[in-house]
């Protein structure tokens, strides 16, 4: 029984990547993860003249983490987290910034990951889903929406729980209405119709009455 | 997507250098939500993206330009829809800009777009963005007319019936908005001469040349008690393409109406500014029955194709809405 449930879905297609990895290619050694790499870490104003259309290292913070990347010019930030920095919680649905299902933080504003070049984000701070919780511990924000039964299949809630956490990240200390949180995440589809339960546990996590 | 060098120039000369070179093969990028679209959907594939946000310091500080200029207030192309919607600056002369920037896409969206990608932007029409279809955009028909054409020009249409996509350039006509563009022939000029009819070339929305780029728009001075206001009808509140938009400008002094401006969007393939609704205004005392006279003449014109008969009694409802809200009289009922 403990074995069955160390098999994962998300394990199981890794450990199927990986062989096939394996199996075609020598795995070439990593850039090293340094911030002041030229290639990056610098805003805009200071990078490169021209990078691609092959990989070119691309230096950020991800969730309190300085990472150094290679990555072609012509991959989303999406598409890097997930598959090469293998940070999967961010989720592609519509893949064109119709759903927000792929919001994330970037220097704290809610952006579409999908819309957004990898090498956008150069020298910037990227949060995910992943970077809520803190020590093994669920932020206040997704504790209230398990309290206030704020998902149902959950294929919406990275990208609403990063609207969320955008709009308490600018409102802090700010007294919420139902009305902002219903404007923060106009822009994140839940083909469940969890809203309701959303908008209360935003207003709870903020203090506000739910 | 398809591979493609990422160029990252520091002056405008260089970008607009890099974008001439060779035209077929390389786009401008701001915020880059339609464009990367566009390549997403398999409609255009450059090999060069020349980056505008990555300008040094001198050009960008024009092109991120938000606040007064002179006696008017300028807005850089670079400045986000989502910057627009919260600036508190615009007062209630400007207001439809506010509006009509808060209302565009999604707030995820507007935290990217830009005012000068969502002046450029290419049409929403179904057909146009099908990449395995050719319609009057790159052929010799437009698929609209004996097609589905729901969200199609009511006015102003033919040969091409779309609809111009921008929600700003809708607000901008109403507020007199001029655009400087940089290049081979740095210039300024009226908003409606950067958009090109399809009866002048069917095939293109704007008339900006490769190598020219869009620096900001101006506002003029306001008039005396200036106030505007925008409003569109969606289907769905959030994240929709309108199925009309209105904006109106006046300035309203010893209850008279002067200086009106008004703008339809999502109805024409241009920003429609119509002269008929403005001369049944100008130099009159806001009423319910003028405001309802006003939103005949605006679509008096309009021609219907097969589905968007209603877009007709949409706008003139749309229309007079705005006109009530803006000029204070209270809506009837």
């Amino acid at each position: 029984m403990s074995d069955r449930a160390g098999i994962t879905r998300r394990g199981l297609f890794r450990g199927i990547g990986t062989a096939g990895l394996l199996a075609g290619c020598k795995p070439s050694e990593r850039p090293p993860t340094t911030t002041d790499d030229p290639g990056g870490a610098a805003g805009p104003g200071a990078g490169e003249a021209a990078l691609g259309p092959g990989p070119a290292p691309l230096a950020f913070t991800l969730n309190g983490e300085a990472k150094t990347v290679e990555v072609a010019p012509h991959v989303t930030l999406l598409a890097a987290l997930r598959e090469q920095l293998r940070v999967t919680g961010t989720k592609v649905v519509c893949d064109r910034g119709a759903c927000g299902a792929c919001t994330v933080l970037i220097d704290g504003v809610a952006r579409n990951s999908c819309m957004t070049l990898a090498h956008d984000v150069a020298g910037a701070a990227v949060t995910t889903v992943e970077g809520l919780a803190s020590g093994g511990k669920l932020s206040v924000l997704q504790q209230a929406f398990i309290r206030h039964d704020a998902l149902q299949c959950g294929f919406c809630t990275s990208g609403m729980l990063m609207s969320c956490q955008g709009l308490l990240e600018r409102s802090r200390g700010q007294k919420l209405a139902r009305e902002d949180v219903e404007a923060a995440i106009a822009g994140n589809l839940c083909r469940c119709g969890t809203y309701p339960n959303v908008v209360a546990a935003v207003l709870d996590a903020a203090g506000g009455s739910a | 997507m398809q591979p493609f060098v990422l160029s990252r120039p520091k002056t405008l000369a260089e970008a607009a250098e890099l974008a001439s070179a060779r035209p077929q093969d390389s786009a401008l990028r701001a915020g880059g939500i339609d464009l990367i679209d566009r390549m997403k959907e398999g409609l255009e594939a450059p090999a060069r993206l020349v980056e505008l946000r990555w300008l040094g310091e001198a050009d960008r500080e024009v092109m991120r330009a938000l606040g007064p200029e002179g006696d008017g207030v300028q807005v850089g192309a670079l400045v986000t829809l989502a910057q627009l919607a919260a600036h508190e600056g615009f007062g209630e002369a400007h207001a439809a800009l506010r509006e009509a920037a808060g209302s565009a896409a999604t707030p995820t969206i507007r935290n990217a777009a830009t005012l000068g990608g969502n002046l450029l932007q290419r049409p929403r029409c179904w057909y146009f963005r099908h990449a395995d279809l050719v319609c009057l955009k790159g052929g010799s028909a437009c698929l609209a007319v004996s097609g589905e054409n729901k969200f199609h020009a009511i006015l102003g249409g033919g040969p091409s019936f779309i609809v111009h996509p921008s929600t700003l350039a809708c607000a901008l006509t109403a507020l007199d908005a001029r655009v400087e563009i940089r290049g081979a022939s740095p210039r300024t000029l009226p908003l409606a001469e950067l958009f090109v009819t399809p009866k002048q070339d069917a095939k293109r929305e704007h008339a900006l040349q490769p190598g020219e780029v869009l620096v900001r728009a101006i506002l003029p001075k306001p008039g005396p008690e200036q106030r505007s206001g925008y409003a569109a009808v969606k289907e769905k509140q959030s994240h929709d393409w309108p199925l009309a938009e209105a904006a109106v400008k006046m300035s309203l002094q010893s209850g008279v109406m002067t200086d009106v401006r008004v703008a339809l969007g999502h109805v024409a393939p241009i920003p429609w500014r119509s002269r008929e609704a403005e001369a049944v205004l100008e130099g009159k005392p806001p009423s319910e029955a003028l405001f309802a006279a006003a939103a005949k003449a605006a679509l008096a014109e309009a021609k219907p194709l097969r589905d968007n008969a209603y877009k007709i009694p949409l706008a003139q409802g749309l229309l007079r809405e705005v006109l009530h809200r803006v000029a204070g009289v209270p809506l009837p009922e």
